[in-house]
């Protein structure tokens, strides 16, 4: 295979020209059948409805977790669970809704839709993609195999030190954790890296960076948000484990470490953490919410910069976790400020999305139902974060039920809400049949009641002054009626989600097929098939604007989009790169075949960090030794990848 | 013993300077985000009302660009930012009020937070004078009591609400914060960081009290414990010397102890173990026999005591008043 095959110019056709593309495309990218298949398969969508799948089976654990505490907050002097019971399902609870669920349910969608928004074949790594899925499980299994050994870790999900130190913890809890989030922070920048250069380079010839969807602008800036947070947590992670096992003194007070040197390491990744985890919900949302509209988001561009500056402005504001630390007011007050001002781009978007309803025509599908709770839990949200923006306010409110409340209203409001509603639009794409409407609209008032039932009383518990992350309460605190309530709420919102959980399976057994476009919406993933084939589009779209499949209708700009005819990339599983800004067409991609490497890779790194755990040198120099060859594997020189040369503009 | 009415940690009413200059933007900034996530839920209800269509397919409402919403976006986050401006203005004019008391403080209090407990040392020139306590703090009406606060373990955080707001105790180094109540009560505080396993039940009292009453009562507990007089509180010293003095200090006598709560005068405290329960006989009894079924993973362990032994120590002990 010679260098001119990456600069040839791709033959041009149209499906009329050339009927057997189609097939000879299937038979290029299907998987393989069987086992085999499955577990070799570096299928985009194959990958994103794993993530989707398995961050819901955590979100499953995660709400299970969180039913007990309630059955044990839910009266006064309870004992049900023991305090040390409680206190790992507390922090397993954290861990799991915020690093196995939020996340990867988002990296579900946007590993799903992403290609397909672009109108590309695949991501820009497949096989990278395929390993930041394996990772992912593999790290949630290890955290999780915790609970066999009854040491699952206890000291909450932000894990001060020295709480989390051998002194006061001497089981392997920490151990487990520690090791766990560096093994899951592999999954997450790989992820992440793939999410940045495919939206750079693999876009469909025509569409420019003002025309990609928001979701696309949200996954993109949370993922270049994770590239600049992921290395602090994973560095206070390494120095956590050295402490704990090698008699570093990093965070040890009592051998003039500091403490607090945890709390900035952790907090300057935890708070831009939380917009990573809702940047992508928001975009989603920004996205679907105007089709339901029948009309263009208003204030596209604004939106946009809103998402980016959330972003940049979150790196700014780590330290309002920490006003009760002592810190000098000075830098309490400029943190203050900085948390007000964040507020600013989000304002932006609650008045996009407002706007887009009230100069739409706005279609009452589960959907948009969801995405109409999301906004108005986004502000619940948001201001409850203004109120705790102020420092002397938060000197009262922090660590009390009011920051669990605004913590579960950011979280179930931003994240969960959108995800539903996206669930509801996108299920058609996903699997070719239509989320159930009837059971659907009982789906969204019983959770949409359950969750404000449980927490909307959480405000008042805080205002009462409950403590957070304690196993009890004693009666005369006068407590006992609030959390009743939430207790109540919580089993309520449960049963929403089971609802949501038959919908689905009854829809994946008799729900309507899907067509193609079922909502009628705009943009390129509605113009491939639903599901759509393991190739995405047999012809190459060219774009010409934001909605192409409403071109005709807005009158938008002068050129169309052109759908129906284009490059056919079939000499080998074929896609193509385009550049950075005007995402001209560049090169021609040749795209890795499916492969289980990834797969092995990540069990000899599941061998590696339990030889860590258990510091079995043997084991680990074995594992590494398996890793370098995985490597090896991965990296050889295969003919039909070989990419000598980035070649002249097609 | 809860101080404070039905909700003593409540931040509706205060009793205190700090608290009480935070308590109007603390409740200023709460009904104003009430107002707005009530009117922009409004917003969002009454633009469905009015916009949404009969039909439930999206296919069979056709598609424009109508009307214009930029104005709304750009009202609505001009609003926003003035409103946001005025509350960082407002912010930065409390945190200036409360970093300081308005007179400087009368003394300071030493506070040492520990896994799960309190110490309070009140320090004074003349030694003799100088005394700990725990887990109940008496301070004089109308002055400004400052506390210097460490940990030997792990991370706390010493609040009690009525007064102010809370400030975390860090091991290895020294932060400090100022309370002062504006009229007598006992006010309840609480460890408001998670520090392990019995965070829950690590409470506080503050007994704020008239000059007069607060001066005598620092003169009682300076004092050391009265020796036993009876021949079983006789024997009772020696077995708790020998059982409980590694942990715990009577003054006056050779336990010196301080892993424990300083209890030379124990019986003048209304709660034991860190506010869990009213320092009742019943309650000490229990206590003492079966600590870890109270308070598991508590510092202090079950020592198994002969029945004799065990009668003559809580005997002794209900003497240190």
């Amino acid at each position: 295979m010679s260098t001119t095959e990456y600069e040839r110019v791709p033959e041009t056709a149209s499906l009329a020209d050339d009927p057997g593309l189609p097939e000879r495309l299937r038979v290029l990218w299907e998987n393989r059948p069987g086992l085999y298949g499955w577990i070799a398969s570096v299928d985009h969508k194959s990958i994103g409805i794993r993530y989707l799948v398995t961050s819901f089976v955590f979100l499953l654990l995660g709400g299970l977790e969180a039913l007990l505490m309630r059955i044990q907050l839910g009266q006064p002097g309870e004992h049900v669970l023991t305090p040390e019971q409680y206190n790992q399902l507390f922090s397993m609870h954290g861990i799991t809704m915020i690093f196995l669920y939020a996340l990867p349910v988002l990296s579900g969608f946007s590993n799903f839709l992403f290609p397909l928004v672009l109108g590309a074949r695949d991501m820009a790594f497949p096989r990278l993609n395929a390993f930041s899925y394996w990772t992912y499980i593999a790290a949630g299994l290890f955290m999780y195999s915790s609970f066999l050994l009854g040491a699952a870790p206890d000291d909450g999900w932000f894990n001060y030190a020295p709480n989390s130190l051998k002194a006061f913890s001497p089981g392997p809890n920490m151990d487990f954790y520690a090791l766990g989030m560096i093994f899951l922070g592999i999954s997450t920048m790989v992820g992440a890296a793939n999410f940045v250069v495919t939206v750079l380079r693999m876009r469909a010839p025509g569409m420019s960076i003002n025309r990609l969807p928001i979701l696309v602008w949200g996954t993109t800036a949370a993922s270049a948000g994770i590239l600049l947070s992921v290395p602090a947590v994973s560095l206070a992670f390494f120095m956590l484990w050295l402490d704990r096992n090698f008699g570093t003194h990093f965070f040890n007070a009592s051998a003039d470490g500091l403490p607090l040197l945890w709390q900035h390491l952790f907090w300057i990744f935890a708070h831009p953490w939380v917009y990573i985890i809702v940047l992508p919900a928001m975009g989603l949302v920004s996205d679907a919410l105007p089709i339901l509209c029948r009309r263009p988001l208003v204030g596209y561009t604004l939106v946009v910069l809103a998402t980016v500056l959330t972003m940049v402005l979150g790196f700014g504001v780590w330290v309002h976790h920490m006003f009760a630390t002592g810190l000098p007011l000075v830098a309490s007050s400029f943190f203050s400020g900085a948390s007000f001002i964040i507020a600013i781009p989000s304002a932006v978007a609650t008045f996009a999305w407002i706007a887009t309803i009230w100069t739409g025509r706005p279609v009452l599908t589960t959907a948009f139902l969801y995405f109409a709770g999301f906004i108005v839990m986004f502000v619940v949200g948001g201001v409850s974060g203004v109120v705790t923006a102020a420092v002397p306010a938060d000197l009262q409110l922090t660590d009390t039920y009011f920051v669990v409340a605004h913590i579960h209203y950011v979280l179930i409001g931003i994240n969960l809400f959108g995800v539903l509603g996206a669930l509801y639009f996108w299920f058609p794409k996903f699997t070719g049949r239509m989320l159930g409407e009837r059971l659907g609209r009982w789906n969204f008032w019983i959770t949409f009641i359950g969750f404000n039932v449980a927490f909307l009383p959480m405000h008042l518990t805080g205002l009462m002054g409950m403590p957070r992350r304690v196993y009890t309460y004693p009666e005369d605190l006068g407590l006992g009626a609030v959390n009743l309530i939430s207790s109540v709420g919580s089993f309520l919102l449960a049963i929403g989600l089971l609802l949501f959980l038959v919908n689905v399976a009854l829809s994946l057994r008799k729900g309507a097929r899907a067509p193609d476009n079922p909502w009628d919406a705009p943009t390129l993933e509605w113009a491939t098939t639903s599901p759509p084939p393991p190739y995405n589009f047999a012809l190459i779209p060219l774009i010409a604007s934001r909605h192409p499949l409403w071109e005709d209708r807005l009158q938008e700009g002068s050129g169309r989009s052109v759908l129906d005819r284009g490059f056919t990339l079939d000499h080998g599983k074929e896609a193509l790169a385009t550049t950075v800004l005007d995402a001209e067409p560049d090169v021609i991609l040749k795209m890795p075949a499916d492969t289980v490497t990834p797969f092995v890779l990540t069990v000899m790194l599941s061998a590696a960090f339990t030889a860590l755990l258990v510091q079995s040198w043997w084991m680990l120099a074995l594992a590494g030794m398996l890793i370098l060859a995985c490597i090896v594997a991965w990296l050889w020189p295969k003919r039909h990848l070989l990419q000598i040369a980035a070649a002249g503009h097609g | 013993m809860t101080g404070g009415g039905p909700l003593p940690l409540g931040l509706f009413a205060t009793a205190g300077a700090g608290a009480g200059q935070i308590s109007p933007l603390l409740w200023g900034l709460i009904w104003l985000s009430v107002v707005i996530a009530v009117l922009i839920a409004l917003a969002v209800v009454v633009g469905i009302a009015i916009r949404a269509r009969r039909e439930r397919d999206p296919k069979l409402v056709p598609v424009s660009r109508s009307g214009n919403g930029l104005p709304l976006i750009y009202g609505g986050v001009g609003l926003s930012i003035l409103i946001l401006l005025a509350l960082t203005g407002w912010t930065v004019t409390v945190i200036a009020g409360i970093a300081k008391p308005s007179a400087p403080a009368a003394f300071s209090v030493d506070v040492s937070a520990r896994q799960w407990w309190w110490a309070f040392h009140y320090d004074d020139p003349d030694s003799g004078k100088a005394f700990t306590t725990a887990n109940e703090l008496h301070i004089p009406v109308g002055q400004a009591v400052a506390f210097n606060l460490t940990s030997p373990d792990v991370i706390h955080s010493f609040w009690v609400p009525a007064l102010g707001g809370k400030t975390d105790v860090i091991p290895g180094q020294t932060n400090t914060m100022w309370l002062e109540a504006d009229k007598a009560g006992v006010y309840r505080g609480q460890c408001s960081e998670y520090c392990g396993q019995q965070h829950a039940n690590m409470a506080l009292y503050v007994v704020a009290e008239p000059a007069a009453q607060y001066a005598s009562w620092r003169t009682v507990q300076a004092a050391p414990a009265k020796p036993p007089v009876t021949a079983q509180t006789e024997a009772g010293l020696a077995d708790f010397i020998g059982r409980c003095g590694n942990c715990h200090t009577v003054r006056g006598t050779p336990a010196r102890g301080d892993k424990g709560p300083d209890l030379t005068h124990l019986m003048s405290r209304s709660t034991i173990a860190a506010g869990l329960l009213d320092n009742a006989p019943g309650n000490l009894a229990g206590w003492i026999a079966h600590p870890q079924g109270l308070k598991p993973g508590s510092l202090m362990p079950d020592i198994a005591l002969s029945g004799p032994e065990f009668e003559a120590i809580l005997a002794y002990v209900e003497t240190l008043k």
